[in-house]
């Protein structure tokens, strides 16, 4: 039995925790997403929208391409997660951090190099565009699975084959359901990211196969048709809450609470060969990419310097940012109630929102005193940390979801006081993903621009925003630059993100020396 | 022992003590004799040598910041959302197919510069009435050619647009989403312009033709364009008139050429944003804009031919750009009142 005054404790605590990521949620994107919205919402607007056969199709496209590539980039990325929990080859982490590669570079960059490497009679056709979806996100199933895997207690599948069970169902009655959460996780970012594509699906599937989100940009960039456009946002954003709450629900419901281990790998060096063929996958169109690097000397010129600095700069913070907010929203979504079930979708729906239309809720909403942040370097790194904080967050929550109750109330039995408790049994849980989330953010905001591209930049332009000019202007040179740049850009994301894998996995094992 | 968490809080305390460094690096507005903060906004498009606006801050006392946004079509519209409280002083970037837009809005603060009477001759025509922008450039959108491909399949380099939908140049040209980009919606207006009323009816030949249709110039012009870094399929692309400058080999010459006659006027605009709290100062800007020391620094940056008569330009240029007399162009009005129903129109042929 808890006594009741540590039971008033663990409520305020838990309240005082959930306020910090709420807040930051609510000021930086509920508040200039609603602004938007609702400069243009009527229900006139809506039934236009609804009624429109051209947004029929591309609301129709949008959705069957987002299953397809779901389906398709779990089953391919699945065995990949298996492989790297549970076994250990030369290059291991190194792969590890080139599989994120393709997903934190600007799309514009990578889609190019894509589309050259394709065959003509796929350019501008839905195949292309969901081709790429898989390549683009392969590693975020590997990244929010292999964690999981790695961390099931292979005792349970043991155990099961001590009773006559075969690889396959082990397979179906062991390791699918503890691993369902994760995979749910996984598909559930994997179909958000797919559903609001748009530098994919604009370069890839050409005019001919455009999705909402390039439309919601059309109307509201373009045309400043901003009812049409906050018709087509709220609607995008309630079929997403719908998905997510559902994905949530599904995830509590299937969690299994288990004991966290210390995970073992088998030393195979034929994994290298198993994996080889999503490695050359993988590697192609980044090899056409600094195939077609040169002008070497635009990194070390200001200009050059200037952008990786400010992009350096920027991603540090933000990813500082998003951790923090992110692994408080964990923290407070960890233990279930019905509150912080609203605040476990609205978390997750800057993943979502189409980046123009934060974009410009926040043009409109900062502009007046005191809060005209729209000048200030600040605003930029705080809307890249607005869409990592979903990162940090989901990976978190996999892991703290999946510590036993009963651990928590043994150690409060035994006396511990809830900041013990979460400090002994909650925090070594939660140092791993964290890190992870933390290099996840640190590298996505090094290679996008998202809504910080539709506010006006006063400071140095940032790596991507460099690329994305050196793109637009013709001769070699120009591409050159732009490649170079984008090979430079690779490298520091690959970097963060090695070290902070190899960071997360170290604090894994106190025990170990390093 | 290796105690993760005494690393986890020297980090964290690094990253702490980088804030305010970062911070510092920010200049911001200081009051009472010291430099005036003047910001022009624009589209991501925008370049020029560092140091070029120093003469006009030491004369003026004035600071100028460069707001970055995307591109031209969305910098416009957040000076819209954003009317009355603008977000800079003056907005360079707004171009003949966006100004009626800009001037209905009642973006602009009028001005008229001192230096008007020192454009080019043949812009005279494209000043505002009621001087809300000022012409700063000239890029007309052409289609370019790539003639050592044509010469492989024995085909003369086309000069018109009749030309690009005969059936002997099936299968050859890309252009661009009028939807989501200018050289595409440029070109688009080129037709509508050449044929009235029966523009579409030019399209269906395209169509026919096997004409290929990319979602913006960067697809257009650096994959599928044979004539430069892609190496792609189609010789026949639609690209800018200075374009071929930038395909100059080491022989000296380019292997582009671009085409007079399928040639769109676009000239680019500066305005003063109507709410600024620097009028004055706005507008000796915009005079700076168009002096020739400025003047003569944006082709090498931004690859457009200058605003200002008798202004040098690269050799390269001159050699190779196109400048063309009698570009085809629409009025302002006409394409603002239409330009919606024109893309609609065109997307259910093309993209059907």
């Amino acid at each position: 039995m808890v006594r009741p005054d540590v039971v008033l404790t663990r409520r305020v605590t838990r309240l005082v925790v959930a306020t910090i990521p709420a807040c930051f949620v609510a000021i930086f994107f509920v508040w200039p997403v609603a602004a938007i919205i609702a400069r243009g919402i009527s229900f006139g607007g809506i039934a236009d929208v609804v009624r429109d056969p051209v947004v029929r199709r591309i609301a129709w496209f949008t959705l069957w391409q987002a299953i397809a590539s779901t389906a398709i980039t779990v089953a391919v990325g699945l065995p990949v997660a298996g492989i790297f929990a549970r076994t250990d080859f030369p290059g291991r982490g190194f792969v590890q951090s080139l599989l994120m590669v393709p997903f934190v570079l600007p799309t514009i960059v990578v889609a190019t190099a894509f589309l050259a490497l394709l065959p003509e009679g796929l350019h501008a056709t839905a195949t292309a565009v969901i081709i790429a979806h898989v390549y683009f996100n392969i590693a975020v199933v590997v990244r929010t699975v292999t964690p999981a895997w790695r961390d099931l207690d292979e005792r349970l599948g043991d155990a099961a084959a001590t009773l006559g069970a075969s690889p396959a169902r082990r397979w179906r009655g062991v390791t699918l359901p503890l691993l369902r959460p994760a995979i749910l996780s996984a598909g559930g970012i994997v179909f958000l990211f797919t559903f609001t594509s748009f530098g994919t699906a604009l370069v890839l599937g050409g005019p001919r196969n455009r999705t909402l989100d390039v439309e919601i940009y059309r109307r509201t960039a373009q045309l400043l048709d901003l009812r049409g456009a906050a018709a087509l946002a709220s609607l995008q954003l309630i079929a997403l809450a719908v998905l997510l709450t559902w994905s949530a629900h599904r995830q509590r419901a299937t969690a299994v609470a288990t004991q966290a281990r210390r995970p073992t790998r088998r030393r195979n060096r034929l994994a290298l060969v198993a994996i080889s063929p999503v490695v050359a996958f993988v590697l192609a169109p980044l090899v056409a990419l600094a195939a077609r690097a040169g002008a070497w000397d635009i990194v070390t010129s200001p200009r050059g310097r200037g952008a990786i600095g400010a992009s350096l700069r920027t991603a540090l913070i933000a990813g500082l940012l998003a951790t923090i907010v992110g692994g408080l929203a964990a923290a407070a979504l960890a233990t279930t109630s019905r509150v912080t079930g609203l605040l476990d979708v609205v978390v997750m729906l800057p993943l979502g929102t189409s980046a123009v239309t934060l974009g410009f809720g926040m043009l409109i909403t900062f502009n007046r005193a005191p809060f005209d942040l729209r000048g200030t370097w600040a605003i930029i790194p705080v809307t890249h940390a607005v869409i990592g904080v979903p990162f940090v967050t989901r990976l978190a929550l996999t892991a703290l979801r999946s510590v036993d109750g009963d651990q928590r109330n043994a150690a409060a039995t035994l006396g511990a006081r809830p900041a013990r408790v979460w400090w002994n049994i909650d925090w070594p849980v939660l140092r791993r993903p964290l890190m992870a989330g933390a290099g996840f953010a640190i590298a996505v905001s090094l290679g996008e621009f998202g809504a910080s591209l539709f506010l006006a930049r006063r400071a140095s332009p940032t790596l991507p925003t460099l690329i994305g000019e050196l793109l637009g202007r013709p001769g070699a040179l120009a591409n050159e630059q732009a490649h170079a740049l984008a090979v430079v850009l690779a490298v520091l994301a690959g970097v963060v993100l090695f070290v902070t894998d190899r960071w997360g996995e170290r604090t894994e094992r106190p025990g170990a020396r390093s | 022992m290796h105690h993760p968490s005494r690393t986890l809080r020297r980090t964290i305390l690094v990253c702490a003590l980088a804030l305010p460094a970062a911070a510092c690096s920010d200049t911001s507005d200081t009051s009472g004799g010291a430099p005036v903060t003047i910001t022009l906004v624009t589209h991501d498009s925008f370049a020029a040598t560092d140091g070029i606006f120093t003469a006009f801050e030491t004369t003026n006392n004035a600071k100028v910041i460069i707001a970055r946004g995307a591109d031209a079509g969305v910098v416009l519209n957040q000076a819209i959302l954003t009317k009355g409280k603008p977000d800079g002083d003056v907005l360079w970037g707004v171009d003949n197919t966006l100004l009626s837009r800009a001037v209905q809005e009642k973006v602009f603060a009028a001005y008229k510069s001192r230096e008007l009477s020192n454009l080019d001759p043949s812009l005279t025509g494209f000043i505002p009435t009621g001087n809300e922008a000022t012409p700063v450039d000239r890029g007309d959108v052409c289609v370019n050619a790539h003639p050592s491909a044509l010469a492989q399949r024995s085909l003369a380099v086309p000069s018109t647009l009749d030309e690009l939908a005969d059936p002997r140049y099936k299968d050859m040209l890309v252009v661009e989403n009028p939807a989501t980009s200018s050289p595409g919606l440029a070109f688009v207006l080129a037709t509508r312009a050449r044929f009235g009323e029966a523009w579409l009816d030019y399209w269906k030949k395209l169509k026919a033709n096997g004409v290929k249709i990319a979602d913006g110039w960067t697809t257009a012009y650096t994959v599928e364009f044979s004539g430069s870094v892609g190496k792609g399929s189609r010789p026949l692309v639609v690209s800018y008139g200075t374009s071929p400058a930038a395909e100059v080999g080491d022989d000296g010459k380019s292997a582009t050429v671009a085409l007079a006659a399928t040639c769109f006027a676009q000239v680019e605009y500066a305005g003063i944003l109507a709410g600024t709290k620097h009028t004055e100062l706005a507008g000796k800007l915009i005079d700076f804009l168009l002096t020739t020391a400025f003047q003569e620094d944006m082709p090498g940056n931004m690859y457009v031919f200058p605003a200002r008569a008798g202004a040098a330009v690269p050799p390269a240029f001159d050699a190779h750009g196109i400048r063309p007399a009698k570009p085809l162009t629409l009025a302002p009005a006409d394409i603002s009142a239409n330009r919606e129903s024109w893309i609609s129109q065109w997307s259910d042929l093309m993209l059907s």
